[in-house]
Formats: structure tokens, C-alpha cells, sequence
């Protein structure tokens, strides 16, 4: 649970009062809450986890990070699970 | 056996054990705090291909396995009731209470959602006010701050139909725990990386003044842990203990404060059971007075619990280093993922599910290895 994912947020929005952003993990796109960033911008690279921005990482080691993750199918066994569940 | 070619770059992994069997010179005992490193290094095969003088010890950084169970046994009979909607993260249902689980409570017609962020559960609660939704708020300092921001959301949107079962738990007393303990063999520490992505690297200074011991903060990846026992080693050898942080990619050392005063303004701090381990003192986080209409269990009366163990269970040993999974005599026979026996034979973190993942069946001591 603690893992954390790496991905790129592409936008910035306010949703009742709370800063939220779209951020890409390679491909799937979630919604993540960027209260905790406060200086993120779009195109920044952050880790993720349970829905939250917790920390910013530079743009090099998130690719790789996602690389890794892809190849070892962490990305889907994080990210996909939830939605299956969710829908099921 | 593994194979260094299955490391994404073979050569830097290749350099990393050849420079960490240069500086062994004796036996160390090292432990990974976090689950999630402990499944890297089992997937990986890290602990195999080490000299034979290092040994892992798998710590009890797995939020789901020391979840209590009185905690486990409260949110069975909460999500029971017929009013309630019950969230919660994904890796909770199949954790075995005294006798059932979530995933029991749903089959038999009970209200339980997986959400894969704690405002999920507060957009339901915005959606059905008709329903009482309440939300797991587990896990460790990672984990914190989004829990802490649903329930100032919660209160922002004047929500009275939104609670939070509170059962957080955190890392720094843990090694005070596991290091005051007359049976610790723990030589070094492996922090977990993300912990420390939220709160920063001051809290573990103290620690490593107090006991001697080593702690490098460390991140996930198998290049990461490997660097991470590198550290550990060489201050090991040279007789040091220091605070170094091989992450800092990810992790500076003030942490994400705007997280810290969030955390701060929602938590405080409690004496917390572990499960298997028995309590901590000053170890969890639980609602600050102002917030206590947002706790389930004060919202939720569900009458006295009793609690009952597995007897066969011996994840208490397995959380605290003292055996491991595949020693223990019920693992992959009576306890499985599928019929598990202890939590830590459920989570994604936990150690026993690794090593049955990864098919580790025949304890080290027994197996012939491969030259
Ligand atoms: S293998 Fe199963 S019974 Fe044994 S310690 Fe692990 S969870 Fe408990």
C-alpha cells in the first residue's frame, strides 16, 4: 500500500475547495488530489499514493520508475484493481 | 535461485553486490521496515543473491497486517449494519477477523466499496446522505495525510452522515519497540522510503543517537534496497551509525510539510496494539477532540468484543523478525491466500504472502544453494 506510483500531472483544477489534478501513470489517467503540493504545475512528475501527491520527483527517475513498474506489472496491479473492483 | 539479469540494469546491481561482498566481513542483521521493500527484495531475490553473512529480517511495515484485530472485529460489525456503507481500501477484506471478513460481510449482503482514495469516500457520503458512510482509515504515515484531508473535507462540507474508523500506526516508535525488545537482533535499519517522503528524516536522527544503530532511508526498487544495504554494510564495517538517506530523490529532509500541519491539526498522538506484536506506547494516531464527530467508534456503540486468534497463526514472530514465513509449520498447508490464517498471509505487503508468491516454500537452512 505504501508503494507510491509516479506520474505526470497534465491538470489543475479546484473541486470544492480542494486542489486536484489529473495525473498520467503511463497511459491511465487518475483523478489525485495536489493539496499537498501546493507549487506542482502542470507537466511536473509526483508520486502517488492512495490518491494523494505526496512528494514532486524529477522527470528522469519517474520514467524510470515507470519503466520498471510497467515491466513488473505494479502499474496494473495498482491502478486497474481499484477500477475492476470499483465497477464490479 | 534468481538471476542478476532480471534486474532492469544487471550491471549497476552487478557492481552493487560485488561492492557490498567487498565490505562484508562478518554476519550483519539488517531489517527492511516497510512491506513493500520486503516484497521487492523477495520478488527480486535480493536476500539470495547477498553474501550469506547478511541476513534480512522483514519488519512490521505492513498497515494491514498490524491493523488490530478488536479494530478488524469493530469494522465487520459496523459494516454489518444495514444503514452504514462501509469503504475501504481494496487489501482490507480478505484480513481475518475472530471469525469472518469485510469480503464475508459483503457476500452476505452487506454495504462494502473499495475506493482507491479516502475522498471517494467522502464524495459518497456528499451523494447519499440517506447513507452512513464510513471510511477504514488505516495505514502509516503515507497513508495519514489523506485520511486526515477527507475528514477536513468532511467538516468543510458540513457532512454528518461521513466517519472514519481511525487505527493509524508509525514507524519511528516501532524501531524504538523493536530495538528495546531483549530478543532484537537487528543490527541496521532499512526506513521506508515513503514514510519519510511525508515526514521527513528528523525523526530518525534521535534514534540512531539513542540505540547506535544505522538507518539509511531507502526506496523501493530493487537498485534502491540494494544501495540501501550497501550504506547499511559499510557503516556496519566501519564501526558507524548514522542517519543517510539513499532516496533522496523522493525524499528531503523537512519532509511534506504542508502534509505535516495537516496531520498535525487532524491527529494525535495514541498508545496503539499491534497486532501480532502487542501494544506501543505513543505509536498511533488517532482524532484530535474537535474532530471526535467524525469517529466511528464513538458514532457506532458495537457493544463489547471479544477476540480470537488463529492458534496456529505465528505472524507476531513473523512482524518482528523472529521467523520466518516459510518456518512457520501452517504456511501454504492449513494457510494459504486463499484460506489465510493471519494477515500477513493477505496483504500485498505482507511478508508471509511474498514468500508465497514467490514460491519461497523451503526454509533457507534447508535448501542446498546453487554455486
Ligand atoms: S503462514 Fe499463515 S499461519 Fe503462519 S504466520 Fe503466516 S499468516 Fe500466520
Amino acid at each position: 500500500m505504501c508503494l507510491g506510483i509516479p506520474g505526470r500531472v497534465v491538470a489543475i483544477s479546484d473541486v470544492d475547495g480542494v486542489r486536484m489534478g489529473k495525473v498520467d501513470f503511463d497511459g491511465i489517467v487518475k483523478d489525485v488530489c495536489l493539496s499537498y503540493l501546493p507549487d506542482i504545475q502542470v507537466g511536473d512528475y509526483t508520486i502517488v499514493h492512495v490518491g494523494f501527491a505526496i512528494t514532486q520527483l524529477d522527470e528522469q527517475s519517474a520514467k524510470e520508475t515507470l519503466a520498471l513498474f510497467h515491466e513488473l506489472g505494479i502499474l496494473e496491479e495498482e491502478l486497474r484493481q481499484d477500477d475492476e473492483e470499483a465497477t464490479a | 535461485m534468481k538471476y542478476l539479469d532480471e534486474f532492469r540494469d544487471p550491471e549497476v546491481a552487478a557492481r552493487l553486490f560485488e561492492e557490498i561482498r567487498r565490505v562484508t566481513t562478518r554476519p550483519w542483521a539488517i531489517m527492511e521496515v516497510c512491506g513493500g521493500q520486503t516484497h521487492s527484495i523477495i520478488r527480486n531475490g535480493i536476500d539470495q543473491l547477498l553474501p550469506p553473512e547478511i541476513e534480512l529480517i522483514h519488519g512490521p511495515g505492513c498497515p494491514v497486517c498490524v491493523t488490530p484485530l478488536e479494530i478488524i472485529d469493530k469494522a465487520l460489525a459496523i459494516a454489518a449494519r444495514p444503514e452504514v456503507t462501509f469503504c475501504s481500501f481494496g487489501d482490507m477484506l480478505r484480513v481475518p477477523g475472530s471469525d469472518h471478513d469485510l469480503f464475508r460481510v459483503k457476500s452476505m449482503g452487506g454495504d462494502v466499496r473499495i475506493v482507491y482514495s479516502p475522498l471517494d469516500a467522502v464524495r459518497l457520503a456528499q451523494q447519499r446522505p440517506d447513507r452512513e458512510v464510513v471510511f477504514f482509515g488505516i495505514g502509516f504515515e503515507t497513508t495519514a495525510p489523506a485520511n486526515a484531508m477527507a475528514i477536513v473535507q468532511a467538516e468543510r462540507l458540513g457532512l454528518n452522515n461521513f466517519s472514519m474508523l481511525v487505527s493509524h500506526v508509525l514507524v519511528p516508535p516501532a524501531i524504538s519497540a523493536i530495538m528495546e525488545s531483549p530478543r532484537n537482533r537487528v543490527q541496521a535499519f532499512l526506513a521506508a522510503g515513503h514514510v519519510c517522503s511525508v515526514m521527513g528524516t528528523w525523526q530518525y536522527g534521535p534514534l540512531v543517537e539513542r540505540y547506535g544503530v544505522p538507518i539509511v532511508v531507502t526506496g523501493f526498487e530493487p537498485l534502491d534496497i540494494l544501495e540501501g544495504i550497501r550504506r547499511a554494510v559499510t557503516q556496519l564495517e566501519a564501526g558507524r551509525a548514522e542517519l543517510e538517506n539513499a532516496y533522496p530523490r523522493a525524499v528531503r529532509p523537512e519532509g511534506n510539510q504542508p502534509a505535516q500541519a495537516v496531520l498535525e491539526q487532524v491527529f494525535e498522538v495514541t498508545d496503539r496494539t499491534w497486532r501480532g506484536i502487542g501494544m506501543i506506547p505513543q505509536s498511533g494516531w488517532r482524532l484530535r477532540e474537535r474532530y471526535r464527530r467524525f469517529d466511528a467508534e464513538a458514532r457506532f456503540d458495537v457493544g463489547h468484543i471479544n477476540t480470537a486468534e488463529s492458534p496456529l497463526c505465528r505472524s507476531g514472530e513473523v512482524l518482528q523478525g523472529l521467523l520466518k514465513p516459510n518456518q512457520c509449520p501452517a504456511f501454504g498447508k492449513q494457510c494459504t491466500p486463499r484460506t489465510p490464517l493471519g494477515a500477513t498471509m493477505v496483504s500485498s505487503e505482507g511478508a508471509c504472502a511474498a514468500y508465497y508468491q514467490y514460491g519461497r516454500f523451503i526454509p533457507a537452512g534447508d535448501v542446498e544453494v546453487a554455486q
